[in-house]
């Protein structure tokens, strides 16, 4: 299982950032031509190349079920918006007490789950202790650890205690989904509060979504949603060309962009990220344990380069793990940068004159083994040898992520926020830095976003500086999509895309 | 005839369940977890135990095998680790792609196959001999996803007449749009098919025309087509229909290129996606239908060749001269 598919991410603020949305051409929150009549019966084809496991997002669903049903068919008190905004949902608002630790919501009023049931605090209480409970298979499970204990004293009000502050919390609700207490089989089927009910899901082929007549808001402007689900990117463009989609959510083939760049009948949106490729040092092997290795290596790879001949324009470079959309961004694209002259020295330094070999476990699938082959051309005009060996995701899982029998990986990250996976000396690549440990957990029990900033910024520095891993660069977000549908969001912050603002022509 | 088909029915169930037993062992013996598929990246060891419990893979390998051959006794293929789908209804989904998909691409590639192979041979001197025979061998070189890629490029892209891949949602509810979804990969299988079917059938009908039986019914006075209907075509299709057999089966298993190229939700993508996923009751359950599937077209074709050709009952039935 590769990382891209489930959900490392980190706890952060719940305060936002107003990020510029690059290449975003009009509409409030999304891409396409905006303004015209719209066909409010329209049925929107979307292709994709995530399909949803399950659909329960606690239990294996993968990132196909959050991109399907996040938003349009469950929702949680708090949403997390295309732009990294954190903003009310199902909580109509919300107090925390004087010391960070109680928190009290007051639910919207005449919310209805898809069954019919008036949504209550009981069914927020169950969906939040589904997620901790002990057999939950929920990527957020250890996030919402903190949680002590859920109250209701009313049925719109819930009152949550924390064992210790976390700022992150509110951020972290946004991706809980709150579900009827009542639901079962929630793996095949569904009841949420969301502007889409499930219709159809045939597996294999397709997910469709029709729109939901008791919605508490306003209702999606669009009467149904299929999610077409393709397993080859060729066939998936084929289906746009043919009109077969109106819009496809992630478009993983750069050769393909030119036919729809040079075509007016569509659109191709450049949206930002958060998906980083690293080549990931094992920090407690040799001889990645020394730090003047890990910034030679750094300096010795021209990222700009392997961007380019796997991206051509698209995509941007980093410098650390921190994505421009986290509130913690900052440029370090300057350290460790591109210079060969400074990584010879550096490997002197490190009594690596004639440089060294090391083993690169790279999975078998793209773009990791173009990545391997450059990397390994670009190691050899300093003297270091790199001994390519491809696995498959499920050898990655077990050797370098379970047993860190590695000494260095490739691998690509995708959630938002997960720099502060750098505080943890257990996690894989075992960077282990006690003042950045420390830093993290102050950042979770700071009474500020501000604070939280800026300890996580002093974080961003302090790994890039001692090149805990080497981030090659930041995945561009690129969604095509017919010029006759607008609304859709651009950059799908892990895996969602909100369907209810497109609009058909 | 009936101890034969006696013979054959017990030989059918006993490959069935030495299959099963195979299949399963086999399955366990590769590296992985089922348990990854379901637990995300970060999941504590006792997230992890309570994957394995929730699916059952942490009781003994002999307990779930007996379980499984439990369920497929009362006709249940159980239960799919990753999406608790019942395995069965979602095979028989499948097998509404992947049987009309083979079956009419295989229909087709005799219809063009048996024709040009016995014109391929008859008029082997002329020059539209050679070019059939070399247009056949040509065939037998393509391979089949780039065959599948010109044809959508050609008639689905630039003109626009056939959808270039997917299969309606709503399946046979929409006959007309699952057809036309289907078009493509029938001639794009049905070419592929074809082009090694001309040649087998070639061959055939080269021993047959060579030999001595249609030589001495000529010159007792029977006509070319006479000799050929009466003599030839009997004896050339019975190599040719042990080989159609052994297409038709190989097409079953391997039409997931096709369905990748078109992006079919048939038996091959099911298969697929349930090995890349270690669910084990997906790949149970469409192994074993298939392993079905063979043996009962292998039995078909057996059972055509003794009712063409006399002088194989004897031999197949268990020693009757």
């Amino acid at each position: 299982m590769s990382i891209k598919k489930t959900s490392l991410y980190g706890g952060a603020t719940a305060a936002a950032l107003a990020l510029t949305l690059t290449a975003c051409g009009g509409g409030s929150n999304g891409g396409g031509a905006a303004g015209g009549a719209y066909d409010k019966n329209a049925t929107v084809n979307i292709g994709s190349l995530y399909e949803p496991q399950n659909l329960d997002n606690t239990a294996g669903g993968g990132q196909g079920v959050t991109e399907a049903l996040n938003g349009n068919v469950y929702e949680g008190l708090f949403k997390l918006t295309d732009d990294g905004k954190v903003e009310n949902l199902l909580a109509q608002d919300y107090k925390v007490s004087g010391d960070g630790l109680t928190y009290t919501f007051t639910l919207r009023d005449g919310v209805k789950f898809h069954s019919g049931k008036k949504l209550t605090s009981q069914d927020v209480k169950y969906s939040l202790e589904k997620v901790i409970a002990k057999d939950s298979q929920s990527a957020r499970k250890s996030n919402l650890e903190v949680i002590k204990s859920v109250e209701t004293p009313d049925a719109r009000t819930v009152k949550v205690q924390l064992s210790k502050k976390s700022i992150s919390f509110v951020y972290n609700l946004s991706y809980v989904w709150i579900i009827n207490s009542d639901a079962k089989s929630l793996k095949t089927s569904e009841d949420g509060t969301g502007p889409y009910r499930l219709n159809k899901w045939t597996r294999g082929s397709a997910l469709g979504l029709d729109r939901f007549a008791g919605y508490w808001g306003d209702a999606a402007r669009n009467k149904q949603v299929v999610f077409h689900y393709y397993k080859d990117a060729t066939a998936l463009n084929n289906a746009l060309l043919t009109n077969a989609v109106d819009v496809v959510t992630s478009e993983q083939s750069p050769d393909a962009l030119d036919q729809f760049k040079s075509n007016q009948n569509y659109k191709v949106n450049d949206g930002n990220s958060t998906t980083k490729l690293l080549l990931a040092f094992n920090d407690k092997a040799k001889p990645f344990t020394d730090v003047k290795v890990r910034q030679a290596v750094s300096s010795a790879i021209d990222d700009k380069k392997l961007l380019e001949s796997v991206w051509g324009g698209y995509g941007k470079l980093i410098g650390s793990m921190v994505p421009p959309t986290d509130p913690w961004y900052e440029d370090l694209t300057k350290v460790n940068a591109y210079d060969t002259a400074r990584a010879k020295k550096l490997l002197a330094e490190a009594g690596y004159e004639n440089g060294f070999t090391f083993t690169l476990d790279t999975p078998n699938y793209d773009p990791h083994p173009t990545a391997a082959t450059f990397i390994k051309s670009q190691l050899a005009k300093v003297g270091i040898t790199v001994e390519i060996n491809t696995i498959t995701p499920d050898e990655w899982y077990t050797k370098v992520y379970k047993n860190h029998d590695f000494t260095a990986t490739l691998q690509e990250h995708v959630n938002d926020r997960d720099l502060v996976w750098y505080g943890n000396p257990d996690f894989y690549w075992g960077y282990d830095n006690k003042q950045v440990t420390k830093w993290v957990e102050e950042a979770e029990q700071a009474s500020g976003t501000a604070e939280q900033t800026d300890l996580l910024k002093k974080v961003n520095r302090r790994t890039a500086e001692d090149a805990a891993s080497d981030w090659l660069y930041l995945y561009p977000q690129i969604v095509v999509a017919s010029s006759k549908v607008s609304g859709y969001p651009v950059n799908g912050l892990n895996s969602q895309f909100f369907a209810y603002d497109i609009e058909k022509g | 005839m009936a101890r034969y088909l006696l013979r054959r029915l017990a030989f059918l169930l006993v490959s069935l369940a030495l299959a099963s037993v195979v299949l399963f062992v086999l399955l366990r013996m590769l590296p992985g977890d089922p348990a990854n598929a379901l637990t995300s990246v970060g999941a504590s060891p006792e997230q992890i135990a309570a994957a394995r419990h929730s699916i059952g893979s942490d009781k003994p390998l002999p307990e779930q095998f007996v379980h499984w051959i439990g369920q497929l006794a009362g006709g249940d293929l159980g239960t799919s680790f990753v999406s608790s789908l019942p395995v069965a209804p979602e095979v028989g989904s499948r097998l509404n792609v992947t049987i009309p998909l083979t079956l009419t691409a295989f229909v087709l590639a005799v219809l063009i196959a048996v024709p040009v192979g016995f014109v391929a041979a008859h008029r082997r001197r002329t020059w539209y001999g050679a070019l059939l025979s070399g247009v056949s061998q040509l065939g037998i070189a393509v391979p089949v996803f780039w065959l599948g890629m010109i044809l959508i490029a050609v008639f689905a892209l630039n003109a626009g007449w056939l959808p270039a891949g997917g299969f309606p949602p709503d399946g046979w509810s929409q006959p007309a749009e699952a057809v036309r979804s289907l078009a493509l990969p029938v001639i794009t299988i049905a070419l592929v098919m074809s082009a090694s079917l001309i040649r087998y059938v070639r061959s055939a009908t080269l021993d047959v025309l060579d030999s001595d039986y249609l030589r001495t019914a000529r010159a007792l006075g029977s006509s070319f087509g006479r000799a050929m209907w009466r003599h030839g075509l009997r004896n050339a299709s019975v190599p040719v229909i042990s080989i159609l057999g052994i297409e038709l089966a190989s097409t079953l298993l391997g039409a997931v290129v096709v369905e990748s190229v078109y992006a079919l939700p048939g038996l091959g993508s099911l298969l697929a996606t349930g090995i890349a996923q270690h669910d084990y009751p997906v790949i149970q359950g469409v192994l074993f239908v298939s392993t079905l599937a063979v043996l009962v077209i292998g039995f078909a074709a057996d059972f055509v060749q003794r009712i063409i050709d006399p002088r194989l009952r004897g031999r197949l039935s268990g020693g009757v001269r």
